[in-house]
């Protein structure tokens, strides 16, 4: 059998990797929850454009997580657009390096709304470790209005899943 | 007599930098320096890195510095110029990786380098408050550089395709240059500067654990690299060694950290050649290493976990457990991946001959790791200047030399599997003991040099009497490599561009600062 066959068949017999939700209790309310709020807001997807504002790209590795197969973020109805034009969300994350200050807001302008910004990351709320320099306005908020702030030095896969359900409630 | 000890017979009759650490600085006039960039257009020196800072008996007056490494015999020398004004002639011309170091000088001191071939403003864009902030710091009002891209001529009409900074994926910023004809690219270039964050002066005045948070953020993907460079050189500094446990107990952290990018990069080259199946596996794969890093250390991307004087987390039971149950899984699960590529020549016939990079462009600027090794250049720091505890060991340094795509991938699949190995054997041996020595708080100066998973990363620090950072130079390997990107993608078409940037996997962040 070759290696591709051996694979699919292993796919096949032994089910997706996709943790079950009921595994992950805290997945599965956030699922559940998502799937009914934004049905209602939303036509049943949320669609997310990043942008990286100045991290140090740790946040970008845990948004990545968030699409492999084991928290398969778009099973919520929630993916990520190549184009601001097409989101309804934009996650931002780094202090926003004045480098990138206009980048962002023109992203943001870009966006059509209604639009939301979720900060992600200690530094996109306040400019965290790097807050003071010449370098950083400290914080996603200097530049456009946010409505949902996520902690954490990278957040987690989890966390962001988590969030992402609080953003909805916010704009319910 | 070879160049080698030319360079280094130049030197002896230079004074030696007493509380530097562990390799020479020596202090050179005008003519030495100049004398030193001669002998390099005519030697196989590594050009490793380059740096300012204040003179220490007059704020005022600068001093640049530049780090040198003898391919042959792993000799590694730091050589001082003291300056009167505000030049130093232009390492560039003999080291061109040494360009955008410069250039970055010029806009964070006000320093220029007399002959370099390119004075644009680098990680400056107009957008900062201030004028030269590592020196006067002049305020000054805001206005945005017009940045003048290198023009492209030719008989035949060419069109330009300006990309960035925001791209398409979820990756870092930075501007993209093409000039194209048709599909085919006539030349790239790569502007970036845009998540420059001050991390050189942020590290001014603080106490080292504080400064090695900020060193751990240079590149979120090599913390550990990056948090392991930095303690070597402080307990360099301090002339003190890390016991024993916490020296292992940081190999096997950066092995993890290896093997997780490793397998990220793996599956996102072959993604970015529409073979969306191998991410999907691969990244799965990664999940487990970065979860059983959680369990291990406390943190997915065990930042912070390694601390000057030794390491924050203990490794217990449990967290070996885990470890050795990723190790398992993930032996099995990546050799089914590996045979997979083996066996799809539609994926092959996107990687074989695309992006070729050759071995003497990477020697020329300086380029190490996988981009270096897939092009027949051997270098890993674990093994040339070699530290503890890599010295103990035999492992593996792979090799491909065509220095294409497929090469660059072959060169990581042999990693992942050596680190795999090399976590087994650290587990296996770990030393018990306590974790942290505590450093003395006395002036010195220290360098060290470790192996990311993208490279190698120097670390360069002079610490005050207080134990408080004086000035610290951390040096990505992207440096050296986004200059390659861009001849690498020459005569390519288009569409294969995400294809050679994925396979280098530079990072912005890392050499924005």
């Amino acid at each position: 059998m070759t290696p591709i066959l051996k694979l699919l068949a292993k796919a096949l017999l032994k089910g997706p990797v996709t943790e079950p939700a009921p595994e992950q209790a805290e997945i599965q309310e956030l699922a559940d929850k998502i799937d009914a709020s934004a049905k209602v807001k939303l036509g049943r997807s949320l669609v997310i454009r990043e942008i990286d504002a100045g991290s140090c790209n740790a946040c970008e590795l845990e948004i990545h997580a968030l699409g492999n197969p084991l928290y398969d973020i778009e099973r919520f109805g929630i993916r990520f657009a190549a184009s601001p034009r097409h989101a309804d969300v934009l996650l931002v994350t780094g202090p926003v390096a004045r480098n990138m200050a206009e980048a962002l807001k023109r992203t943001y302008d870009a966006t059509p709304g209604p639009k939301w910004v979720v900060a992600m990351g200690d530094c996109a709320i306040d400019g965290g470790c790097f807050k003071g320099g010449y370098a950083c306005l400290d914080g996603v908020d200097k530049v456009v209005p946010v409505d949902v702030r996520i902690p954490g030095c990278p957040p987690s896969p989890t966390d962001l899943l988590k969030n992402l359900l609080a953003l909805l409630e916010t704009v319910r | 007599m070879t160049e080698t000890n030319q360079l280094l017979r130049l030197l002896k009759e230079f004074p030696l930098a007493e509380t530097h650490r562990p390799w020479a600085r020596r202090i050179v006039d005008f003519e030495a320096w100049q004398g030193a960039i001669d002998l390099l257009a005519v030697s196989d020196w590594d050009f490793l890195g380059l740096w300012a800072e204040p003179q220490a008996s007059d704020k005022e007056k600068f001093q640049v510095h530049m780090a040198l490494r003898d391919g042959e015999n792993t000799t590694v020398v730091v050589i001082t110029l003291p300056l009167e004004g505000l030049s130093y002639p232009a390492v560039s011309g003999v080291r061109p990786g040494a360009l955008r170091l410069e250039r970055s000088i010029a806009d964070l001191f006000g320093l220029v380098a007399l002959g370099a071939e390119d004075m644009r403003p680098w990680l400056d864009h107009g957008r900062w408050p201030v004028n030269h902030p590592l020196s006067e710091a002049e305020p000054r009002e805001i206005v945005p550089f017009e940045y003048d891209f290198l023009k492209a001529e030719s008989a035949e009409a060419l069109h330009q395709i300006p990309v960035g900074p925001v791209h398409a994926g979820i990756i870092e910023p930075g501007h993209f240059r093409f000039h194209a004809n048709g599909e085919a690219v006539v030349r790239l270039e790569t502007r970036l500067g845009y998540v420059h964050k001050g991390i050189e002066a942020l590290m001014q005045g603080k106490t080292l654990l504080e400064a090695s948070k900020l060193v751990g953020r240079v590149s979120g993907d090599s913390t550990v690299a990056y948090a392991y460079a930095f303690a070597r050189a402080c307990e360099a500094a301090c002339d003190v060694e890390a016991p024993p446990r916490a020296v292992w107990l940081r190999a096997v952290m950066a092995e993890m950290e290896r093997l997780a990018n490793h397998l990220g990069d793996f599956g996102a080259v072959c993604n970015d050649a529409a073979y969306g199946i191998m991410l999907a596996h691969a990244m799965t794969l990664k999940e487990k290493v970065l979860r059983a890093a959680h369990k291990a250390f406390g943190h997915r991307l065990m930042m912070d976990c390694i601390i000057p004087g030794g390491v924050a987390h203990d490794l217990g039971k449990e967290g070996m457990a885990q470890i050795k149950a990723m190790q398992r899984e993930v032996r099995r699960g990546f050799e089914r991946l590996a045979q997979l590529y083996d066996d799809t020549p539609s994926l092959l016939d996107r990687t074989v001959g695309t992006g070729v990079t050759m071995a003497s462009l990477a020697h020329r600027f300086g380029t190490g790791g996988v981009i270096a090794r897939a092009s027949g250049r051997s270098i890993d720091a674990r093994r040339n200047p070699g530290y503890a505890p890599y010295d103990e060991l035999d492992f593996d340094v792979p090799l491909e030399i065509d220095g294409d795509v497929h090469c660059r991938l072959m060169v990581r699949v042999a990693e992942i599997r050596e680190s795999l190995a090399l976590i087994e054997r650290f587990t296996d041996g770990l030393p018990s003991g306590p974790l942290t020595r505590p450093l003395p708080a006395q002036e010195g100066e220290g360098m060290a040099l470790v192996e990311g998973f993208r490279g190698e990363i120097l670390v360069w620090v002079r610490i005050d009497g207080s134990g408080r950072i004086l000035r610290c130079f951390p040096r990505d390997p992207s440096w050296f490599q986004w200059p390659l990107l861009e001849a690498c993608i020459d005569g390519n078409i288009v569409a294969d561009f995400p294809l050679c940037n994925k396979s280098f996997n530079c990072s912005y962040s890392g050499s924005d600062l």
